[in-house]
């Protein structure tokens, strides 16, 4: 009699309804024991074709698409949309639109990186970060509300500037049945002036939000279980498997398109960019930990100067810019053009280009090829996420379950992007 | 013409004098057409060139040049009752700028980032036959390219010579058909409702109507075409 047992490797199926697999990733895995020895993801659950729609749609009716695809980073997607346009049609947003969007890049940077701080937090077992992260993203949120109208598909960009410039006013909290007056008062202290001094209010408050996180985390004992030596990917492994963005600095290569391949007004800001050293889920926490904080250096600078330099923000061409509205009412030419541009938009001229973002996950690029039309011919979002994921079994073979999913959190996944 | 694009376009040109082609782009891009029998070559060249070292694909993604160029209004003369306000379906496209279509149907694009030099390109190769778009996958080049093509499989059916796992990516089990050619139609085929007497999820024709919010326009703008600013205002 034999006294080997026999093992053998049986297939597990993880989501897509799993709170761990962030939004609809279906993994099947492959287990020996434990021990993951392959990983296939299913994606596509949420593909709602934008490529497909934004073909038959005038050019800015697919702006608010941009929002919707990678839904934690929503002005980045916009941005390289709009840039795309820009650059077939050969225009240039005003310098104050360019530090507006910068700002709100930057915004949206840290809104995402709350995001994956509190929920990949939560997955490998700390609650609290979740909460102080929310209190945070919540003041930001207040600042897409208060430029836009929304608190997170804002629609804000256009091609050629953005739609308004900043408030001068704050939306404020009115006491009620569940908020007292005291805690309206004391939310309002900071929301009595316009979105300008909220921000610059919020830029000196968020360094020590950001140590308040590093205290529950970076020195953690669980923590440091959980993500050192987790997810090694090497840098000329990152090169090969398309990586970009904290993936890639992680791993130890300083490559990020604000800094080599500056847009905007990225060139003329004082930021450093952190790299990892080992690329495993701990240096990749650590990378994206600073960049909180060099967006807040970028934010409280983009303030400095909106401050100082009122101007238009949007191009003057009326034959991509609405008209305004009150000129709508008394000029001919007004009522045209905004009937032209709301029914049939414009024209781009006919070429291709690829215009690429630094957005929080990685380089977000659109490519646009036009004929000449009113609609795109063919628009492709390179997703980050869409790269990272496919490198997702490389990363988790060999490890443990429960390694997974902090291979999936340091990836910071959202479908959203992926399956477009 | 930026310097920099001249200097990485003698690079190539010093690699691949023959393999490869210039096409016309913005002033910083370039695009370069390459057969596709020498795709693989020039990818490897591409990647492992000391001068070129495009070591990262950033992105592959298919293109259906079927409709290029072609509008769904005429706008440049008005009949008797004046310009056509719907869009009727099925009806045969009006073809503006549709001489500039591309004598194949589907290509795939490629752009290529070198983290070394700092430059970026776009590649494109053409698949031969219109009818089964083949093409060599660049898997073995650029690892990234893996999902890249399961993706252009699968909403294009673009097949890829040596790629190891082509399965569809994107839509459902089981679907019909490649939704991203422009003959498909963007309502789609097929709808799907949980039946409640089969206890079960059912596919059904689409019981929608296509339908055109806003059609398709070509317009001639002299700001963007050169060669009409030259020739000054027509008579």
């Amino acid at each position: 009699m034999s006294s080997t047992a026999e093992i053998r490797s049986y297939t597990m199926n993880f989501g897509p309804q799993h709170p761990a697999a962030h939004g609809v990733l279906r993994l099947v895995l492959e287990l020996d024991g434990e021990v993951v020895q392959k990983a296939d993801p299913h994606v596509g659950l949420l593909h709602r074709a934008t490529e497909k729609l934004a073909e038959s749609k005038v050019f800015n009716q697919s702006i608010g698409y941009m929002d919707r695809l990678d839904y934690v980073s929503m002005m980045c997607n916009e941005h390289a949309y709009v840039m795309a346009i820009e650059r077939l049609l050969g225009i240039e947003a005003p310098i104050r639109a360019q530090y507006i969007r910068v700002m709100f890049d930057e915004i949206t940077r840290v809104l995402n990186h709350l995001m994956w701080l509190g929920a990949h937090g939560l997955d490998i077992g700390a609650m609290t970060v979740f909460l102080f992260a929310f209190r945070e993203r919540e003041d930001l949120m207040d600042c897409y509300e208060a430029v836009s109208g929304t608190r997170m598909h804002a629609t804000y960009y256009r091609p050629g500037g953005v739609h308004r410039d900043l408030p001068r006013e704050m939306p404020r909290y009115q006491a009620s049945k569940w908020r007292s007056q005291k805690d309206a008062d004391r939310l309002n202290e900071a929301r009595s002036a316009g979105l300008l001094e909220f921000i610059e209010d919020f830029t000196r408050r968020f360094p020590k939000a950001i140590d308040e996180y590093e205290t529950l985390l970076t020195d953690n004992r669980i923590w440091k279980q959980r993500t050192v030596n987790i997810g090694v990917v090497s840098p000329e492994r990152a090169l090969q498997l398309g990586f970009t963005g904290p993936m890639l600095r992680g791993s130890g290569i300083a490559w990020d398109l604000r800094k080599k391949q500056p847009y905007e007004v990225y060139a003329d800001l004082d930021f450093d960019i952190p790299v990892g050293v080992n690329g495993d889920c701990y240096d990749r926490y650590l990378v994206r930990i600073e960049e909180l904080r060099q967006s807040n250096r970028i934010i409280a600078q983009c303030v400095e100067w909106l401050k100082k330099n009122p101007g238009p923000v949007m191009v003057a061409d009326a034959k991509v810019r609405p008209p305004r509205r009150e000129n709508m009412k008394g000029d001919m030419e007004s009522l045209i053009h905004h009937f032209k541009l709301m029914t049939e938009g414009y024209c781009v001229p006919a070429g291709e280009t690829y215009a690429a973002v630094e957005a929080p996950k990685g380089e977000f690029g659109i490519y646009l090829v036009s004929d000449g039309a009113n609609k795109p011919y063919r628009l492709k979002c390179r997703a980050p996420g869409f790269a990272h994921l496919s490198a997702l079994e490389e990363m988790v073979t060999g490890h443990m379950l429960a390694d997974v999913v902090a291979v999936i959190g340091t990836q910071d996944i959202v479908f959203g992007e992926i399956d477009r | 013409m930026s310097a920099h694009i001249e200097a990485l376009y003698n690079a190539i040109e010093a690699n691949l004098a023959t393999r490869v082609r210039r096409v016309e782009s913005l002033a910083d891009e370039l695009t370069l057409e390459v057969d596709a029998e020498h795709l693989l070559e020039v990818a490897r060249v591409l990647r492992d060139a000391p001068e070129l070292r495009f070591e990262t694909l950033i992105d592959s993604c298919g293109v259906d040049y079927l409709h290029y160029g072609e509008s769904e209004w005429k706008t440049l003369s008005a009949t008797g009752s004046g310009f056509s306000r719907g869009v009727a379906h099925g009806a045969a496209p009006h073809a503006g700028a549709a001489a500039h279509r591309p004598a194949r149907r589907f290509a795939v694009v490629h752009h290529l980032l070198s983290v070394t030099h700092n430059r970026r390109l776009r590649l494109r190769s053409f698949c031969p036959s219109d009818d089964e778009p083949v093409i060599d996958s660049v898997v073995g080049v650029w690892a990234a390219a893996n999902w890249f093509e399961r993706e252009a499989f699968d909403l294009f059916g673009i097949l890829f010579n040596g790629h190891p796992d082509l399965r569809r990516l994107l839509t459902d089990y089981g679907f019909v058909g490649h939704p991203f050619r422009k003959d498909f139609p963007l309502i789609g085929n097929v709808e799907v409702r949980y039946d409640p007497v089969k206890q079960r999820v059912v596919y059904e024709p689409v019981s929608i109507e296509p339908r055109t919010l806003v059609p398709r326009v070509i317009r001639h703008d002299n700001r963007y075409s050169p060669e009409l600013i030259e020739q000054g205002p027509a008579k």
